[in-house]
């Protein structure tokens, strides 16, 4: 089978890959560009911890194919902070404890940073239908929820 | 410690414990850099790929992997065939000997240059399945007609004329429970079930084998307890334990079920037939099917109590069927169940059952939510048929220090009596519900252990620290260990970084489990560092020329113990470490023990759920634990222990559930099917952390990861029956099982 040549842009930087035809763009994050961040938690877009942007939207790269990314922009959790400086999302989970295990964490501050892309000020009960999405076996999402509504009550001051 | 002694913390002013730090390994969590079981890569590697039986109980007369063998790109087959040590249940679990005992059990893998070639490969694999009659459900599996899957398991406590299916019996308790029954004014008999669930860590199994020809290889694996899998590993493989090195990767959780070995051996055995290191990652469909949930439970239960609220005796006969092979949790159900109660005639009788489901594993306090279910489920219909308060018919039975527990000891300090006053005290046990609303009220119980703990610190020439233990880091307790490392050397936080070492750099370390860690792993990192300070006191000493016992140890600096000992300002840790060269060589602490003293830990949870009555369909509105905790290290670790399990527990009472079909095969694989909570189902879980001071630490701490998914079962069925206005009694309470309980009760 022929492989695909696909360009496109992760986290910022250009660059090229090539991949099979039915080979999900999770497995090319991680298999072929060491970007591991990514988890496959089920591989059905159940558990979110494979979450990714793609030209802003949240997906789940384990549905969508390699080849799909052609010409687009994929953003990681790889891509999250500036350098040494953590975003507010990364920070309060890290003062708010929000994490134990960290295997949903790169997933659920993917998505929690989209959330808060498309609504800066979400309630409670909004943050959480968003983060619905996004398995974590570990903390029961109290802190979870706390870090992202304090993240976003910190990013409209700024 | 004699009980009423004081404990050696009482009046220590702690200056690192009980503050909330950032974790050490928490940049690395929130950037994508740590790495997991299935992050690791190595040059030539493999993948590695198992063929599952489709069937639930066969009889395997042959396999032909020549085909597959034939197919280029597959570098090596492994069947049982290729495992010559002696057989027992782990080996046989991992992959199947004559015959497969459930949906799911492996019976071949393949090594390959890639995922599709070794998909390729098992299709090409021919195994001749002779189908058998199964059976998936304790109570159908204990019936003398059922199929039976092992001839000559059943062990002597098990009466002549039970079904082979029937493994061990067990009692525990006390006392003489029909003379209690005859006291009582008002007894409740009921019968429970319970469901299997599912451990639902987000991280399949992965790890990644590496052997080379001279026999010596490396294992990287996410695993609760790397020395267990070295020891398991090497027998099945005929190598000696030193010859096998195991790393552990960042674990995704666990709960459990990661305490015992799947993929591990083949892996290995994979990459010693290849050559080749092999990786292999399971999908979340073979972690269902395959790994270990927990049992399924048929529980009879009565309890019988006085006007007064007094219990006179409580009875339980309960049967746990564990999977394919013995080893369900009934007898630390039976152990448990009645343990937050004094009781002067109490019995529990348990029987394991061995059904065709994946073997369990343990998952968070093995067996003691099921039994803690029950009994807490009865006591609450005895408070309202008595109309009662249930938190003081609690508190007037609760254990409480030198009580005969119903297991047998008697306990030592324990914090139950001040869960439930804190309970008692607290807002939300006054605060009104609605229409279709309804509180619900559980304590819970959990043993603790301690175990083999081997620590070591060294002290690095500019006076930082760097500290090893063995025991995979779960939920931050490399956090409490650099805290606990920290105060006791009268450091900073940040000059101690705290690592898991592989299993040839320490002593024998037992598995993250039995929520041991922080009392355990803490308990030899004090110990650890008492022996790297009195090294440097001796520094100290032979700098200043005076002798050894006369320097004391304050603040992170050796000091002459009184005017006596001579004159001679503090010498700081940096000091000390900067010239030890010269005053010996380097300085290490280190600390091996079989910890004992584990303090026993309990919790009482309080739960408001809404019932939609036309729906059955149910809401938690609030939620609030209140556990001893001992001394909470990271308050905020403790936090998420205690809300992280009672959240499991919601799933366990509300959604999750192994659902088989008459195929015997298991129908929802999927984290679409099997439903843990999501965010959107929950309130916040409030957290109350109660510190009564373990006398076996010397800080004070309990194990706290376990006890809080003991109690949510019975408070959230308490809190459904009675928005319901009928007793509900199987788990999970989904919808339809309430709508239909529901409509029962009103025709």
């Amino acid at each position: 089978m022929t492989q695909i040549h696909v360009s496109t842009t992760i986290n910022g930087d250009a660059g090229e890959f090539l991949c099979e035809p039915d080979e999900t763009l999770l497995d090319v994050l991680r298999d072929r560009l060491g970007l591991t961040g990514a988890k496959e938690g089920c591989g059905t877009g159940d558990c979110g911890a494979c979450s990714v942007t793609v030209d802003g939207r949240l997906i789940c790269s384990c549905l969508m194919l390699g080849a799909e990314a052609d010409g687009r922009e994929v953003t990681t959790i790889e891509g999250m902070a500036n350098g040494e400086t953590l975003h507010p999302l990364q920070r309060k989970f890290l003062e708010h404890a929000a994490l134990q295990c960290g295997i949903c964490t790169p997933g659920i501050l993917v998505a929690a940073k989209a959330l808060l892309e498309k609504n800066p000020n979400p309630t409670e009960t909004e943050a959480r239908y968003w983060l619905a999405g996004n398995l974590c076996r570990c903390t029961g999402y109290d802190k979870i929820i706390r870090a992202v509504m304090d993240a976003a009550h910190e990013m409209r001051g700024a | 410690m004699a009980l009423d002694d004081k404990h050696e913390a009482d009046g220590r002013v702690f200056k690192v414990v009980g503050t909330r730090p950032v974790r050490p390994d928490g940049i690395d969590k929130v950037t994508g850099r740590a790495r997991f079981g299935a992050d690791m890569s190595m040059p030539g590697m493999l993948v590695g790929w198992v063929l599952r039986s489709p069937h639930a109980h066969a009889r395997i007369r042959s396999i032909d992997t020549s085909k597959a063998e034939a197919l280029p790109g597959v570098k090596a087959v492994v069947t049982r065939k290729d495992f010559t040590a002696e057989s027992d249940d782990v080996l046989d679990n991992c992959m199947a000997g004559a015959k497969a005992l459930y949906d799911g059990h492996a019976v071949a893998a393949v090594a390959a240059v890639s995922a599709k070639v070794a998909k390729q490969a098992l299709k090409l694999i021919a195994v001749d399945y002779e189908v058998l009659p199964h059976v998936t459900d304790v109570d159908e599996a204990m019936k003398l007609d059922a199929p039976v899957l092992h001839k000559d398991k059943t062990d002597e406590t098990v009466p002549a004329g039970m079904s082979k299916n029937v493994i061990q019996r067990f009692e525990y308790g006390h006392g003489d429970v029909e003379a209690g029954f005859a006291e009582a004014d008002e007894i409740v008999s009921r019968s429970f079930k319970t469901a299997a669930t599912h451990q639902g860590y987000i991280e399949p199994h992965a790890c990644v084998a590496s052997m080379g020809p001279d026999g010596q290889a490396d294992l990287w694996v996410c695993t609760q307890g790397h020395y267990m899998v070295r020891n398991v590993c090497a027998p099945m493989l005929g190598m000696d334990i030193g010859k096998l090195r195991v790393t552990a990767s960042e674990i995704g959780g666990g709960f459990g079920g990661k305490t015992t070995v799947f993929l591990e051996p083949v892996a290995l055995m994979l990459s010693r037939k290849s050559g080749r290191p092999v990786k292999m990652v399971m999908t979340r469909e073979d972690v269902l099917r395959a790994t270990g949930p927990t049992a399924s439970t048929s529980i009879d239960v009565k309890i019988g109590m006085k006007k007064d609220g007094t219990i006179t005796a409580g009875w339980a006969e309960m049967r746990y069927q564990g999977g394919a092979y013995p080893g369900s949790p009934v007898q630390f159900g039976a152990m448990a169940a009645f343990a937050p109660y004094n009781l002067k005639h109490v019995k529990t009788i348990g029987w394991d059952v061995v059904t065709n489901r994946p073997k369990q594993a343990a998952y968070r306090a093995p067996g003691a939510p099921m039994g803690a279910y029950v009994v807490e489920s009865v006591i609450d219909e005895l408070c309202g048929n008595l109309g009662l308060d249930r938190l003081s018919v609690r508190l007037k039975n609760a254990s409480t220090e030198g009580a005969k527990a119903s297991y047998g000891p008697r306990f030592g300090k324990i914090g139950l009596t001040a869960t439930l006053e804190a309970a008692k005290a607290h807002p939300h046990y006054s605060a009104p519900l609605g229409p279709s609303q309804g509180r619900g009220i559980s304590c819970g119980f959990w043993f603790n252990f301690g175990g083999d703990t081997s620590v070591s610190l060294s002290v690095n020439n500019d006076g930082t620290i760097s500290l090893s233990e063995g025991n995979p880091d779960i939920g931050g307790s490399r956090a409490s260990m650099t805290m606990m490392a920290a105060e006791e050397l009268g450091i900073p936080y940040d000059s101690v970084r705290t690592i898991i070492a592989d299993t040839s750099a320490l002593g024998q370390n037992e598995v993250t489990d039995g929520s041991r860690v922080t009392f355990a792993v803490g308990l030899a990192t004090i110990k650890a560092a008492r022996d790297a300070i009195t090294k440097m006191c001796s520094r100290a000493a032979k700098v200043w020329g005076i002798d050894e016992d006369a320097v004391i140890w304050e603040d992170g600096h050796a000091k002459p113990a009184g005017p006596n000992a001579g004159k001679f300002p503090p010498m700081s840790l940096a000091e000390i470490a900067a010239q030890a060269s010269n005053t010996g060589g380097p300085i290490a602490g280190h600390h091996e023990v079989n910890a004992e003293g584990a303090g026993v830990s309990f919790a009482t949870h309080m739960c408001d759920a809404e019932v939609d009555p036309e729906t059955g369909a149910v809401k938690i509105l609030r939620y609030t634990v209140f556990q001893d905790a001992g001394k909470a290290v990271h308050p905020a670790y403790v936090e998420g222990q205690f809300q992280g399990g009672a959240v499991q527990g919601i799933g366990w009472a509300l959604n999750e559930e192994y659902i088989y079909g008459k195929d015997g095969r298991l129908q929802n694989p999927g984290f679409l099917d099997y439903r843990v909570p999501v965010a959107s189902d929950l309130p916040m879980i409030d957290t109350v952390i109660i510190e009564v001071p373990n006398p076996g630490h010397p800080y004070g701490v309990r194990g706290v990861g376990e006890t809080s998914i003991v109690p949510p079962l019975a408070a959230v069925a308490n809190a459904v029956s009675a928005a319901a206005g009928v007793r509900l009694t199987e788990l999970p309470m989904s919808p339809p099982r309430v709508l239909k309980a529901i409509d029962t009760a009103r025709a």
